[in-house]
């Protein structure tokens, strides 16, 4: 029995819990009915019919045409490298699950119907611009020099991974790409970007940062932190708000009572905009003028990319138990991919074959890099050791030292 | 324990000193992120929603820092929150709240106030999941006055130190393991079975060396043990159960029939619990003390993901073995 506190009568002289109906503790949700019915049913999703509002910027129009107004205007080559880029990334999600689910690799976070949002945007970038990713970025990351090998040698945390075996998979890092470092904590990167384009204006360098985060981080401090940063000094940095529809199990409806996320943009005087997520010439459209207001000296801008997450959320997560798979059948039918392929069918001569013969030599490349991957040692125990310091300090080197040549033989350490 | 027990998963126990304590106060609900239709990131919240409603079993949008404060506010005006973190790690940006608010009510209110509420959440070591998401918390809590730090190894201590965390009128900050989820064990049904915070057990008997130790470095402890009683040492194991308060008359009492210590946990070696530990016993048991006090930890290194590496720097059974050798001058 406790000896530390009397346990006191139920409810006598507390609010109980009466005190938590309505908005208490719940104000992110409305009347407390509708909590009810939610707490029931299954979370409701957004509907795909969102996107058709008249504020959403959108280019690419059911019969496979372009809106003149948002039409980005690029070449067959940069189409077809789009599609490429966006194929590739759908692949590596398939085979990296398969991976994860045969015990190869621990972990998988991946971008399925998010590629139109992800390659579209890092697409609208100059190549001096930065990308700070959230985690499922790395089409964006392969799109801006990240290779292909390095990225799977991260997803094996082997020698090669430019992490050295220390991140967990999906958690890349390639400077010379102008990537950095992923950062597990929600919402943490988005005060990093804003400081880092702040940093860069000051010295004027010709850059702008673009940084990626689902619409559960704007819920973050750092979200509001970083935007009421960028919009008192006029950062160039881009906040690139991927609204997938869910933060693992929790509906966007249950994340904000804010009609739109770009709408939060207002309140840190700087413009927000919504685009269809899963048409890529709009993200296209608005991150390059996003780039270009950043560019003229006028900050920043935030996006909302208005998709939606087809898998679960990771490898650890099976979505049935909260989202019944029916509810995602009109998404599917926005997938981007497929609304690129037709637009390529019927503009630039694409035909099946064509698709099929790319996604094998696409297939064809990455198992090659993935065999290469898996036949590379882990990182050297020695190699822990460094990075954690500019320089190795005596007791790091001494644990080094013992750690490869085994306890010293008296005394302790 | 007496009376009649029931044999569950150390994720259950959590959970049943929860629904217990819930059914008995209608002032404590549970908040954090995926807690309720997600039934909690490790399921210790299963069925939980269900039972008690979205009004006492709540999502919390993403902001630690934000449902840290608003059931810091709660508890202020009477209810009993428990905020669960989806895992200690995510803390950190709630960090501030913990340390300057949810401690310190009390005594920056000249008592007028105080904070009635349990924070918790798995914490140090999982598998291969890299530095961020590995951090051994109960160090830096533990540093806080204000603040109680408890970290249960077994079933019935995950049951009975929960429904003490929440009858508790400060803050109490609930160390699990992930590794430990599914460890099965009995639990006392009485719904008044509870553990007493600052009272440490005896995980097994010995008498040639002391490892103290908690969570889940109790079981690679008693792995260890078991090893070395092969090798004719006879070791104790003491679980400290509560980290803050500690059962320092524990220490000394049985530093004073081995008269050697290894204290073996997670979390890194400079500072820390660990070290408080060490401090305590030899300051108040010098002279019992036949060897230095030796500290199994996990490596000063922030923890990789590649699974081999991983290995070296989380403390193992072989690295307590080791230790208690050293400190029974049995050369290896
Ligand atoms: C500070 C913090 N709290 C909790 C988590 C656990 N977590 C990882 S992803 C995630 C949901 C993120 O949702 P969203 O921001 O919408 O991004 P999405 O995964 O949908 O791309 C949560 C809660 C975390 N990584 N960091
Ligand atoms: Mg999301």
């Amino acid at each position: 029995m406790s000896s530390m506190s009397a346990p006191k009568p139920a409810a006598t002289e507390a609010p109980a819990a009466d005190a938590l109906d309505g908005s208490n503790g719940a104000s992110h949700v409305g009347p407390a009915s509708r909590v009810e019915s939610l707490a029931v049913g299954p979370a409701v999703a957004r509907h795909p019919g969102d996107t058709k509002a008249a504020d959403v910027v959108k280019c690419l129009r059911d019969d496979s045409t372009l809106d003149p107004r948002t039409d980005p205007g690029l070449s067959s080559a940069e189409v077809i490298a789009l599609y490429e880029a966006m194929l590739r990334t759908r692949v590596l999600d398939d085979r990296l699950v398969a991976l994860q689910r045969q015990g190869r690799i621990g972990f998988h976070i991946g971008s399925l119907g998010e590629e139109a949002s992800i390659i579209g945007s890092a697409f609208a970038l100059r190549p001096q611009d930065w990308l700070f990713p959230c985690y499922r970025e790395f089409g964006g990351a392969l799109w801006r020099g990240m290779p292909l090998q390095r990225y799977v040698d991260n997803m094996f945390g082997n020698a090669n991974d430019p992490a050295k075996g220390r991140q967990m998979p999906d958690h890349y890092c390639f400077r010379q790409a102008k990537v950095t470092s992923i950062s597990s904590p929600i919402g943490t990167q988005i005060t990093q970007a804003v400081g880092f384009a702040w940093a860069a204006k000051l010295k004027k360098d010709d850059l702008a940062a673009i940084v990626y985060f689902g619409e559960g981080a704007t819920s973050s401090n750092e979200f509001h932190n970083g935007l009421n940063f960028a919009g008192v000094f006029k950062t160039p940095t881009i906040f690139f708000c991927r609204n997938n529809g869910w933060a693992i199990s929790v509906p966007t409806e249950r994340q904000t009572a804010s009609r739109t996320f770009a709408e939060k943009a207002v309140a840190y005087g700087m413009p927000g905009v919504r685009v269809d997520g899963n048409d890529i010439f709009a993200v296209i459209k608005v991150t390059r003028d996003a780039v270009e207001r950043a560019a003229r000296g006028e900050g920043s801008t935030l996006i909302e990319a208005m998709t939606y997450r087809l898998s679960g959320h990771s490898t650890s997560d099976d979505p049935k138990a909260y989202r019944p798979d029916g509810t995602v059948d009109p998404w599917r039918a926005q997938d981007p991919m497929a609304r690129l392929r037709r637009y390529l069918h019927k503009h630039h001569g694409w035909t099946d074959a064509r698709d099929k013969e790319l996604e094998a030599s696409l297939d064809a490349d990455l198992r090659e890099a993935i065999k290469a991957a898996e036949a590379t040692a882990g990182p050297s125990l020695e190699s822990m050791f460094e990075d954690v310091f500019a320089e190795v300090p005596w007791h790091l080197a001494e644990q080094r030292d013992e750690l490869v040549r085994g306890p010293r033989a008296k005394g302790h350490p | 324990m007496s009376g009649p027990t029931k044999s569950v998963r150390f994720r259950e126990a959590i959970r049943m000193g929860m629904v217990e304590e819930m059914e008995r106060d209608d002032r404590v609900y549970i908040v954090g992120e995926e807690v309720g239709h997600y039934q909690g990131a490790y399921k210790v919240t299963e069925g939980m929603l269900e039972k008690f409603g979205p009004k006492r079993v709540i999502d919390a949008p993403i902001t630690e820092s934000g449902f840290t404060g608003i059931s810091i506010g709660a508890a202020m005006v009477g209810l009993r929150p428990i905020v669960e973190y989806m895992t200690w790690n995510f803390s950190a940006v709630a960090f501030d709240q913990i340390l300057n608010n949810a401690a310190k009510m009390r005594q920056m209110s000249g008592g007028q106030l105080h904070v009635p509420i349990v924070f918790r959440a798995p914490n140090a070591s999982a598998k291969q999941v890299g530095s961020q998401h590995s951090h051994a918390m109960e160090h830096f809590y533990a540093h806080v006055p204000g603040l109680k730090v408890v970290a249960p190894a077994t079933c019935a201590d995950a049951k009975g130190l929960m429904k003490t965390a929440i009858r508790d009128d400060d803050p109490v900050l609930y160390m699990e393991s992930e590794t430990l989820y599914n460890l099965k064990g009995d639990v006392p049904e009485d719904p008044e079975f509870t553990v007493p915070f600052g009272k440490a057990s005896v995980a097994r008997q010995g008498g040639d060396v002391t490892i103290v130790s908690w969570s889940r470095m109790v079981h690679v402890s008693l792995q260890a043990a078991e090893e070395l009683a092969k090798e004719g040492l006879d070791v104790e194991v003491i679980d400290l159960r509560s980290l803050r308060p500690l059962d320092e008359e524990a220490l000394v009492a049985n530093v004073s029939k081995t008269h050697r210590a290894v204290v073996a946990y997670e979390g890194w070696p400079y500072g820390g619990v660990g070290a408080e530990v060490v401090d305590r016993i030899q300051r108040l048991a010098f002279d019992e003390l036949d060897a230095p006090i030796e500290r199994v930890t996990t490596l000063d290194y922030p923890m990789p993901y590649n699974a081999k590496l991983e290995q070296h720097v989380i403390p193992s059974a072989e690295r307590v073995i080791e230790a208690v050798k050293r400190v029974a001058y049995r050369s290896a």
